[in-house]
């Protein structure tokens, strides 16, 4: 059993060592820095770290005037709040300016779990995929986090960097080349094609596992980088497995699925389901029961995959 | 400084408000005349500014918070030549730098503003960054008294008092009206200085129209340390041109030629 992180955990950890090598870096937080784990950052670099208190719409357009004065931003919070909450702040003072702010939201998706349906964002990634020239970055383990948040740090721009709060498996090894706006083939395969982002790619190696064993041989591929998409990638998927799958812990409605769907339509259309949270909110359980009740699990990613062959 | 040269220089920056918002044929009048001397002040007198090196290190910064208002900024800054009124009587046309409000594409414009709230926002990081760099420039923000309405203006004062930006000054122009009519009767504004004082801020109300109130709250908003300092300047909307002065109808609608004839032979005083 692979080692289990949260994507929290390892951005945590990578700001304390970046805050080192980046005298620019400026982290900033909203009341929530034991939870996003930026704490570590303030402890390491007091002056270069602004608690903003509960008022998310302040910080990011605080983050903005930091930015434009030639500082690098990473200003985190809950998904909901950053792209929720603080939308227009997000896509008028920092996109708009094309302000070098990093918006790293944590505890996105379902598996915030107990917390309910009022903290489970699912429409932060299509949100923020439509700001003109906003990153959208969803790293799926502890070592895609580490390796993305430096070079979205190097990036100039603005950048949505999102994270996890339940401890994940880690399937990545240090040595793995992982470049921005480069997804990752993590499995061959040539039956069918599953595409996933986030927490689910390792649902998606799960899926293939059960499919291997029914003789189906089903290629993986990590989008980390959801804007702008690699559709190299994707295209050679639809051309060599003609069966598309995509999964992520966010709505079906504007995300991952939706993006890929753009490049399939107008590049080599075929067959594609897509995995995610339906139209609906979720409600308060264990990140498991959730992700069971709401149908993202390995077993989930399978029977869509069975549904197109 | 001399005060009739800037009330001179004001009266040509509002020359250029009405110009350039009658060849754009849309724009806001009424809260860009009456922000015209303050803003006036800030350029002429008060900023560390250099229109040849608008980038200058260590210069003052001037944010329009109330973004609807910019023609009064960038006529300030044409007057000031940072560009030509010439290229500004662009404004509003497609595929000009200048934009139906302020945006950051304009040399000399520190933030791309319109929705209210957010340039003050903006200006609080600003007033950090110098902070953390010993830079000794100043943020200036200029906010509408409607904005004040905004929740995220609130957060703003909030933090830069808290993290004592005596660096950054807010002047609210407050000229008592917004799109709807009267402050008063869309939602309530007043009493402006004292809550800003129970924010923190060091509050100073003068009259916007009085050049001299205007460079001496200036000099005493340098002189307070330890908080940031907000200026309520108490304006008339449309000031300068009579048919416009206290008018809520010249919010947002741009005087065609026969007023602006008017209206500039009203402000050079040729009536």
């Amino acid at each position: 059993m692979a080692e289990k992180i949260a994507t929290r955990q390892a951005y945590g950890e990578a700001l304390v060592e970046l805050g080192n090598k980046y005298d620019n870096l400026v982290v900033m937080d909203a009341d929530l820095s034991g939870s996003t784990k930026t704490a570590g950052f303030s402890k390491a670099y007091p002056d270069r770290f602004f608690n903003m208190g509960i008022a998310e719409q302040n910080m990011y357009g605080a983050a903005a005037g930091l930015a434009l004065s030639g500082k690098v931003v990473c200003a985190s919070t809950f998904a909901m709040f950053a792209a929720g909450r603080a939308f227009e702040i997000i896509r008028n003072s920092i996109g708009y300016t094309g302000a070098n702010v990093k918006i790293c939201a944590s505890h996105a998706g379902i598996t915030v779990g107990e917390d309910g349906a009022s903290h489970q964002t699912f429409e932060d990634i299509a949100l923020m995929r439509t700001v003109p020239g906003m990153t959208v970055v969803n790293p799926g383990d502890a070592v895609a986090t580490k390796k993305l948040l430096e070079q979205i740090i190097e990036l100039d721009g603005p950048c949505y960097f999102r994270i996890g709060r339940a401890a994940v498996p880690v399937f990545y090894k240090e040595s793995d080349e992982i470049v921005l706006g480069k997804g990752n083939t993590v499995r061959e395969g040539e039956d069918a094609t599953v595409i996933a982002t986030g927490i689910m790619v390792n649902e998606a190696f799960e899926a293939a596992k059960i499919l291997e064993a029914e003789g189906i041989d089903v290629r993986v591929i990590d989008i980390h980088t959801i804007k702008p998409i690699d559709e190299e990638i994707i295209i050679k998927a639809a051309e060599e497995t003609g069966a598309i799958v995509t999964a992520e812990e966010h709505g079906v409605i504007g995300g991952l699925g939706e993006a890929v769907a753009q490049v399939i339509v107008k590049n080599h259309p075929c067959k594609m389901a897509m995995v995610g949270q339906k139209d609906t909110f979720g409600e308060s359980g264990k990140p498991a029961e959730l992700l069971k009740k709401y149908e993202m699990t390995a077993e989930d990613i399978a029977k869509a995959v069975r549904g197109l062959l | 400084m001399d005060i009739k040269k800037l009330e001179q220089t004001a009266t040509e920056v509002r020359v250029g408000i009405i110009k350039a918002l009658n060849c754009a044929g849309s724009g806001h009048p009424g809260g860009s005349l009456s922000a015209a001397d303050f803003t006036t002040a800030l350029y002429f007198d008060e900023m560390n500014v250099d229109p040849a090196n608008p980038e200058m290190k260590g210069r003052d910064k001037c944010i329009f918070s109330k973004g609807h208002a910019g023609p009064a900024q960038l006529s300030a800054m044409a007057v000031k030549g940072y560009f030509t009124m010439e290229e500004f009587m662009t404004l509003r046309k497609i595929g000009s730098k200048f934009q139906g409000h302020p945006n950051i594409k304009i040399p000399g414009v520190e933030m791309s503003t319109g929705s209210l709230g957010q340039g003050i926002s903006a200006a609080v990081g600003m007033a950090l960054a110098n902070k953390m760099d010993n830079d000794p420039g100043r943020i200036y923000t200029v906010l509408g008294d409607g904005e004040l309405q905004e929740g995220l203006v609130w957060e703003a004062f909030m933090s830069a008092s808290h993290y004592k930006l005596d660096n950054m000054v807010a002047i609210i122009d407050n000229n008592g009206l917004q799109i709807d009519g009267r402050n008063d009767d869309v939602m309530t504004v007043t009493p402006i200085a004292e809550k800003l004082e129970a924010f923190g801020w060091n509050a100073i109300e003068i009259d916007g129209h009085n050049m001299e109130e205007i460079v001496n709250a200036f000099a005493k908003a340098r002189k307070c340390k330890g908080r940031p300092t907000g200026i309520v300047a108490h304006t008339i909307k449309g000031k300068g041109v009579s048919f416009m002065e206290d008018q809520a109808g010249w919010h947002g609608k741009a005087p065609d030629d026969e007023q602006t004839e008017q209206a500039i032979k009203e402000l050079r005083g040729e009536m």
